[in-house]
């Protein structure tokens, strides 16, 4: 088949884990089927397209032409956002992958710190040697803070997730191939989840997750209560769906069907019969988790006080100046 | 001044690096530079989070090992909290901990070292990947593509998530496992290690004697190993002392939570990753190729040069034909990827020898956990390497202090090495092609960072 006729894509890391990236191999042997339709012409964790050029004799950062590309990560230091800018230049849809692209994620948690004071603690951790210098020889100087990819780039599909569910995955390369719009989920995580819910609860306090929840584990999570309703902390009313089976557009991969045999659609963390903190950021792109969880909190009359930590809550969309710093370094 | 070639991105590894190689007038090296270019700072934006909660934050450091950060971190949890561990919860975590090395293994021996042994070092980059194998080798591919998915389904299908886990809690595990999925998981096991069987035997066969010298010269210099055996100085990945091995063979057992007497972290200019060394030999830290000084390496091939022995039948008798070939400890980098392999093997055994215990099903899964002030130090054995959580809590249970050294953290001294030691092996007179500088990231490559 010539190469002109499949449908070219480039991927990049950035400020990110690498988990996205292993979402994606998990659509499993229906990727066989994409494979075929695709051609790679940049993706540093699977192929070895260089910036520079082969030999690294070019002088600035040239990546090929694509119909999609496809950015896992924040823009966190100089050359993320090089790199970013270079994507966008190339790529004619530009996918922003999984919540660290999408809304900062859990890097973006460094927001709430100096930059400085980041480093200094890296730096003088109890096994380092002490009188350490901080690396600036040829590594990239770090920005301000973490960034979220539209806040440096204009991007045309958000796919967020930690990871992204492999369906949504293989849904939006599908779509691109088909030329079709991307169905995505757009309500909340509470409306996927099959737990019993009794209206508002007599709770007033919020628990911590360090004591078991009511359930008989023999029986299936249909027959739990709600772990919110129970009195521990659970981001599903703030967090978009996604995580679970059945929320991606219709696109099915071997890796459905066979977690769905065994699971139906469970968004992923209430199947460990573990509450949700929000990894697939807040149900409307532009949404606030923290201060819709504390809204929903208080208007079922409980004392948002009792939250150990507010700033957990925006820990996976703490990007957008959601998340700010408030102490000052001044030694 | 010679020129200077920069290889970068590194690619087909999961972490973001660079190399620059400074030529002199006569084109040969004069000197090599590693970049290590990612830094995220979990260090401090834990501090002041109830620890319960970091658990699954920490996850985010790899998305391609977050089970072995869950773990350690849990076990970490642990120790501040003073928390007993339910005995089918320590079970399950164990069982997880073998289970996530199956896919892991499989994932770089195929799809990210794997296109350079199959495809060949000099063949194009544009089919020297996975990509290129699935149509060079489509059988194959598709069970290689089909084995790595069963490994995270496994995960997947009873932990409720497989990349950033949450299932493991102080005090256990926060669900337990019926007989049917007991069965169902034990069934995937045997056909994973009938797969790691497949693997090792192919590799042994058709892989590595097609490369006599990449493999016993590629990368290769003389250092000390790190890695977890249990009471009886066998392999273990979950639990037990911590070996130090000198490049001699010598060794010195510790419990984790007295690494600090043992490993330090020297800062270097040109890397945000520190470089982890040998602090008890007390031979300070040098990347002198001809005389390294307190330089150690992790991951596979460290862990199969320090343990006495595998406490599963096959992958000892495949312990047993390494070292009659290479000795211990076997020095030699590419030599990471057998050893791989080995390890494949038993990681697929131990967790079927888990899943055969029926104790696994039954019991308590979870024990209540109470916050409070306290030290941990979580250890496990990342595919990566040794990896360690240490952390402090306030009387509320929240974070004071965490210090993490992770698995890759421990090599990137010896893979800067690795990297000097092949380009001055390969470059000489000016000369350079696609296929000499692909060879210099296979160095890299092997220690799979």
């Amino acid at each position: 088949m010539e190469n002109d006729s499949l449908l070219k894509i480039a991927g990049e890391c950035l400020n990110a884990c690498s988990g996205c990236e292993i979402a994606l191999l998990n659509i499993g042997e229906t990727l066989l089927d994409l494979l075929p339709k695709l051609d790679f012409v940049h993706f540093p964790i699977l192929m070895d397209h260089k910036y520079y050029g082969q030999l690294g004799e070019k002088s600035a950062i040239d990546i090929p032409h694509a119909a999609a590309g496809i950015v896992s990560g924040g823009i966190r230091n100089e050359d993320h956002l090089a790199i970013a800018t270079e994507m966008r230049k190339k790529c004619d849809v530009l996918i922003s992958l999984g919540t660290c692209a999408t809304h900062g994620g859990i890097p973006a948690m460094a927001n709430a710190f100096t930059t400085e004071d980041l480093l200094d603690q890296y730096y003088t951790t109890k096994s380092t040697k002490p009188g350490a210098t901080i690396p600036f020889n040829g590594v990239p100087k770090l920005l301000d803070r973490c960034y979220a990819l539209d806040e440096h780039i204009k991007v045309d599909i958000y796919l967020p997730g930690c990871p992204p569910h492999p369906d949504q995955i293989g849904g939006a390369i599908f779509a691109l191939l088909r030329g079709d719009k991307l169905k995505l989920p757009f309500r909340s995580v509470c409306d996927t989840c099959p737990t019993i819910r009794k209206g508002k609860g007599n709770i007033k306090q919020i628990k911590r997750f360090i004591t078991t929840p009511q359930f008989d584990p023999q029986k299936p999570i249909d027959e739990m209560e709600c772990l919110l309703e129970q009195g521990y902390l659970c981001s599903g009313p703030v967090t978009k769906a996604g995580c679970s089976d059945g929320c991606s557009g219709g696109y099915s991969s071997s890796y459905s069907d066979e977690y769905a045999k065994n699971n139906g659609g469970i968004p992923r963390c209430l199947g460990a019969r573990v509450p949700c903190r929000g990894c697939y950021g807040p149900v409307k792109q532009d949404g606030n988790q923290l201060l819709d969880m504390l809204n929903a909190l208080a208007s079922n009359g409980i004392d948002i006080n009792t939250l150990p930590d507010r700033d957990s809550l925006l820990r996976f969309s703490g990007a957008h100046n959601r998340l700010i710093c408030k102490k000052e370094s001044n030694k | 001044m010679g020129n200077t070639i920069h290889i970068q991105p590194l690619s087909r590894i999961e972490g973001h690096a660079s190399i620059k190689i400074e030529l002199d007038d006569q084109g040969n090296v004069d000197k090599t530079i590693t970049h290590f270019s990612s830094i995220r700072g979990f260090e401090k934006y834990v501090q002041g989070k109830p620890a319960e909660e970091v658990t699954r934050i920490v996850t985010r450091i790899c998305g391609i090992c977050p089970w072995h950060h869950h773990l350690a971190s849990t076990k970490a949890v642990d120790g501040c909290f003073n928390a007993k561990v339910a005995p089918a919860g320590h079970m399950l975590r164990e069982c997880m901990q073998n289970m996530a090395h199956i896919h892991d293994k499989i994932l770089h021996f195929y799809f990210l070292a794997g296109p350079d042994f199959i495809m060949g070092p000099d063949s194009d980059y544009s089919v020297r990947n996975v990509i290129g194998i699935a149509k060079a080798a489509p059988d194959l591919a598709k069970r290689v593509i089909k084995m790595r998915q069963l490994g995270q389904m496994m995960m997947e299908k009873f932990a409720g998530k497989v990349i950033h886990p949450v299932a493991a809690v102080p005090g256990g595990f926060s669900k337990s496992m019926s007989e049917s999925q007991r069965r169902s998981l034990l069934n995937d096991s045997r056909e994973l290690l009938d797969f790691a069987k497949f693997t090792i035997a192919y590799a042994k066969e058709n892989i590595f004697p097609r490369y006599p010298d990449e493999m016993t010269s590629l990368g290769t210099i003389n250092t000390g190993f790190i890695g977890t055996v249990g009471n009886d100085g066998s392999l273990n990945f979950y639990d037990g002392d911590i070996r130090l091995m000198k490049p001699d063979g010598s060794f010195n057992d510790f419990n984790a939570f007295s690494y600090l007497d043992h490993i330090g972290e020297h800062v270097v200019d040109v890397s945000y990753g520190k470089f982890p060394y040998a602090k008890s030999w007390e031979e300070g830290f040098s990347m002198d190729l001809d005389t390294p000084k307190g330089i150690y390496r992790s991951n596979c091939l460290a862990r199969i040069n320090v343990c006495d022995g595998i406490s599963t039948p096959i992958a000892q008798k495949e312990l047993e034909v390494f070292r009659n070939n290479f000795g211990r400890p076997a020095q030699h980098t590419l030599l990471y990827h057998w050893a791989r392999l080995i390890e494949l093997v038993y990681a697929c055994e131990k967790t079927k020898e888990l899943l055969e215990n029926n104790d696994i099903t039954g019991g308590k899964h979870r024990l209540n956990v109470m916050p409070q002030a306290g030290r941990g130090v979580g250890h496990v054995e990342a595919p990566r390497g040794t990896l360690i959580h240490d952390y402090t809590t306030d009387d509320n249970g929240c974070i004071v202090t965490a210090n993490m050294i992770v698995g890759t953290t421990h090599n990137l001294a010896p893979i800067s090495m690795s990297v000097e030691q092949s380009a001055r092996l390969l470059i000489k007179n000016g000369k350079i092609d696609e296929g000499i500088l692909n060879r210099v990231e296979m160095a890299v490559r092997a220690y799979d960072p």
